[in-house]
């Protein structure tokens, strides 16, 4: 950590506002474990900017005592590309939803990844439109009924991971609202990846959507329904960590390792640099409660280095002023002139 | 027999030809070389929307209107002199802009079989057989068939050599015109340097066509138009898009901000873009955006950052943009919009010119968000007003928009372009400390009602904002009744105080007080120009005056008005300024409209201003 840089305590990022989001909210958590985290990251206060776009999750920034902007639905995303555009040196984080960043403010999202901002992106998913009372998003399963849906919704939900692994991102992770010491691992990891790291938190909206995730969240269900990968260990869940992943070709299938023998570490082995396998772990996403499905995954899927739209911007620029100053008056002056006396 | 040699004070040009008869680099090679030679000149390029139209068909036909002199010149001209018609499309196309006993050059290959039954003409009605054409001075030349003699040695296809035909042409304006080459030949120099033999079939045929013109007896005259008697400085030619792209380069310099373009291609645009992208230099930062949201969105940004923050659009562009400029006026953040105007609505026509975004540039944002509007005039002053749109938003912490639009963006003229030691100051200066007891407020104002630019990176200063109401001073969130109302007020009155610091309405031609004014805004500045001082000189009391900041008005502008017994405002839309002038100043002020996608002639207000002073 750089010792210049002067520290501040978890405290210090407290704004004097007053938090809005109902009691009980998962948003409560997320600002607690940022807050948590940032003081360790060696970032001093002033750099630190939080852009968000519109939604339960965007007002974010004001519970952030950092540089922040509370902006328009969906665009938290491009302005953050023109904020790091504009200035490289800052740590930009833009805090979102499955509604502002996968419906009306998808198209920027997938650009950004495909640039590759070295910007972090922390997507709230509560799977509910929850600031405009309880409709459909686009990452509600099939059949969900809400406010807009009473027959049940007929849009095929998006999979933002596998969304994400498609447009290029170089930082593909998902932890819980519920799992404090795990989203904190995540964000460290967001934070410490050169690129765009995009987050996809699950976020229980406990008033129109409660329990969305429960069965990944619960203690009595969380063992068998998940699965916490690890680089360089094993694929392995379950009560008693007695369940194994393994490929068979490129279909993944479950091994009870008791009752085969097997050991764990004859399953597959994560790694977050193989993007063909991140590739398959973005389509765990059964229903879980289909029958025989594959237990949802958390933590890394993939990380790649690779270069940043900014870091080519300054490079061209600096490239531009090496070939040719900048001098104003020869720029006004042009190739040809003429003088009438 | 030497042709006689006939001296004329200006002179119009058309060059009319297949888009992919290189009319447009025919009709800029003349103009450089007309601006290098001193003479005042005004250009109306007038191309087809698509790239490729169906070749020889009236919707393929490309033009390029050239007006030049010994004059000064304020128009491209309404009826041409002289028109070059490369094809039958050309000349079906553009034979209503000639005037009367007027030159015209045609290639006569132009007119075969095909190239009439793709114009729509029947075979019996060739226009160089049935008389039709009888009233102008007809000069026919095989073009194709005399490049492809100029170049019966060279080792390039047809195909190639027949691209070289609009250098036959332009020599042989250049031989009628009286010009030196030298200019063009450096042109195709710089260009084909690296390909020899393109390069040597373009110059043998650019001197073909010269000395066509010098060896056959039947060109009887030649033309000599002297240089202009302009303003005495220094001058070059430039074009209004790029003139833009210099304005904001400037003020950037000026200001010592980091200039940064988030932008999204279109018609008539994106030449904006090309010309940024070029001064990288300058630290210029140039971002094509994947829509045109994001463009604006990814300004914001860079502006909360502390960059001079600048978006370039169209009318269709704009609309889509309308949410993020409802953002940038909440956050109260410098930004520069820019809307090349072009035909409207929706796609409308993308190539063609139009001002009818002015009421949506005022008023077409949801909520009281008022953003100052100014217009460029000319392209020469589409430099002056750029740099004026920075030096507004910088001042007061506003988003502005400059409108200009697709005549001017892509006409060119004479500049007497500034040192940049003259141009206005620009003082950016960030917020450093706290500006309250042990507190950062970001919305206490100072007497512009400005309020303070902190940026990110600064120590102590950290703060948010957002489009939500805001409370005086503090910025926190607030949907207090009274602060809204205070608020909403408060954001009109810091617009409205911008007119303290922009100059007082000036008259272009005239007087200050008379019986008739024409007010104009924008691009129709030429024509209503050429046309006030026309009726001036036969005796006829009227003045002009063209209005370059539009939101807020000069504050002298009332008073100007009511010194007129009678106003006329010229606009090419169904009357938009219009409407902005009987509401603020009650005057039962005419209108004089024009949306056909052109601008207007000198002629058509010139007739208006005979009509309304009755005689």
């Amino acid at each position: 950590m750089d010792a210049t840089v002067e520290k501040f305590t978890s405290k210090d990022l407290v704004t004097d506002q007053e938090i809005r989001w109902c009691p009980g909210c998962g948003d409560y958590s997320i600002v607690k474990q940022v807050q948590t985290v940032m003081p360790d990251l060696g970032i001093p206060r002033e750099n630190i900017v939080f852009v968000s776009g519109i939604g339960c999750s965007s007002r974010f920034p004001y519970y952030m005592e950092t540089y922040g902007m509370h902006s328009i639905h969906g665009r938290a995303t491009a302005i953050a590309s023109g904020l790091k555009a504009a200035r490289p040196e800052l740590s930009v984080w833009i805090v979102t939803g499955d509604g502002d960043s996968l419906s009306i403010g998808g198209n920027h999202t997938i650009h950004l990844l495909r640039r590759n901002f070295n910007v972090n992106i922390l997507l709230f998913n509560n799977q509910i439109y929850g600031l405009t009372k309880g409709q459909y998003s686009p990452t509600s399963e099939e059949g969900k009924v809400t406010k807009s849906t009473p027959m049940g919704s007929i849009d095929h939900p998006f999979n933002p991971i596998a969304l994400c692994m498609g447009a290029d991102a170089t930082f593909v992770a998902r932890t819980m609202d519920r799992d404090p010491k795990h989203q904190q691992a995540i964000l460290r990891r967001a934070n410490d990846h050169k690129g765009a790291s995009f987050v996809e938190i699950y976020q229980n909206c406990n008033v129109f959507n409660d329990g969305a995730f429960e069965v990944f969240t619960e203690k009595s269900s969380k063992k068998n329904e998940t699965l916490f990968m690890e680089s360089g260990k094993p694929l392995i869940f379950g009560d008693n960590n007695d369940k194994g992943i393994k490929l068979d070709g490129f279909n993944p299938v479950v091994v009870d390792l008791t009752a085969t023998g097997a050991s764990a570490n004859d399953m597959w082995i994560h790694d977050e640099h193989d993007r063909v396998k991140a590739g398959i772990l973005s389509r765990f996403f059964d229903n879980p409660s289909k029958p025989d499905h594959l237990p949802r995954p958390f933590g890394v899927f993939y990380e790649e280095s690779r270069g940043c739209y900014e870091d080519g911007m300054t490079r061209q620029i600096e490239e531009a002023k090496a070939k040719k100053a900048a001098d104003l008056d020869a720029l006004l002056r042009g190739k040809e002139i003429w003088t009438i006396n | 027999m030497e042709p006689q040699n006939e001296v004329l004070d200006n002179v119009i040009i058309k060059f009319a030809g297949d888009s992919g008869d290189g009319m447009q680099l025919t009709g800029t090679q003349f103009t450089n070389t007309a601006a290098l030679f001193g003479n005042d000149l005004s250009t109306f390029p007038d191309f087809p929307a698509e790239i490729r139209a169906p070749q020889g068909t009236i919707a393929g036909v490309s033009g390029y209107q050239l007006h030049f002199g010994s004059v000064e010149i304020y128009t491209p001209g309404d009826f041409c002199d002289v028109l070059v018609a490369m094809n039958a499309a050309a000349l079906k196309a553009n034979q209503k802009f000639l005037r009367k006993s007027g030159i015209l050059i045609v290639n006569t290959d132009g007119f075969d079989p095909k190239n009439l039954r793709l114009a729509g003409i029947a075979e019996t009605d060739n226009p160089l057989e049935n008389h039709s054409l009888d009233n102008y001075k007809v000069i026919r030349m095989d073009v194709t068939k005399m490049t492809r003699a100029a170049l019966s040695e060279s080792s390039l296809g047809v195909k190639e050599i027949d691209r070289a035909k609009n250098m036959f042409v332009l020599g042989f304006l250049y031989w009628m015109y009286n010009r030196p080459m030298e200019h063009t030949l450096k042109f195709l120099t710089d260009k084909f340097g690296k390909k020899p033999d393109i390069l040597d079939a373009n110059v043998k045929v650019l001197k073909a066509g010269y000395n066509f013109g010098e060896t056959r007896e039947e060109f009887t005259a030649r033309f000599t138009i002297g240089p202009a008697k302009i303003t005495p400085g220094t001058y070059r030619n430039i074009m209004g898009n790029q003139a833009t792209a210099l304005g904001l380069i400037a003020a950037a310099q000026k200001s010592g901000l980091q200039l940064f373009c988030g932008t999204y291609p279109i018609t008539p645009a994106s030449d904006i873009l090309h010309e940024l992208s070029k001064h990288k230099n300058f630290g210029v930062k140039t971002f094509q955006a994947e829509d045109e949201i994001a463009a604006i969105a990814s300004t914001i940004g860079a502006s909360f950052g502390g960059s001079l923050g600048v978006t370039t659009s169209s009318g269709p562009g704009i609309a889509l943009k309308t949410e993020a400029m409802g953002l940038a006026l909440m956050l109260e953040l410098p930004l520069v919009i820019i809307n090349v105007q072009r035909g409207g609505p929706s796609t409308g026509l993308p190539t063609k010119t139009e001002q009818s975004d002015l009421l949506q540039a005022v008023y077409g944002r949801n909520g009281e968000a008022p953003i100052p509007v100014i217009a460029a005039a000319t392209p020469s002053d589409c430099f002056n007003m750029a740099y004026e749109a920075c030096r507004i938003a910088l001042h007061s912490m506003t988003p502005v928009i400059l409108l200009t639009d697709g005549y001017i963006a892509n006409g060119a003229e004479p500049w007497m372009f500034p040192k940049s030691a003259d141009l206005k100051p620009i003082t950016v200066n960030f917020a450093k400390e706290k500006n309250s007891e042990n507190k950062f407020l970001p919305y206490k104002r100072d007497e512009h009602l400005s309020r303070p630019w902190a940026i990110p990176g600064t120590k102590g200063l950290e703060h948010r904002i957002g489009g939500i109401e805001k409370q005086h001073e503090t910025g926190n969130i607030n949907y207090d009744a009274a602060n809204h109302e205070f608020m909403v007020k408060m954001r009109e009155a810091k617009v409205e105080k911008i007119a303290d610091f922009i100059p007082e309405q000036t008259v272009e031609v005239g007087t200050t007080k008379g019986k008739l004014l024409i007010l104009g805004w924008g691009s129709t500045f030429g024509a209503i120009k050429s046309a006030t001082l026309k009726a001036r000189e036969e005796g006829y009391d009227v003045s002009h005056a063209q209005l370059r900041y539009i939101k807020p008005f000069p504050k002298n502008l009332g008073e100007l008005l009511y010194s007129f017994e009678k106003v006329i405002i010229p606009e090419m839309n169904s009357g938009q300024l219009i409407k902005m002038i009987r509401d603020k100043y009650l005057i039962p002020a005419e209108g004089l409209n024009k949306v056909q996608g052109m601008p207007f002639a000198a002629e058509e207000i010139y007739t208006a201003i005979t009509k309304a002073l009755g005689k």
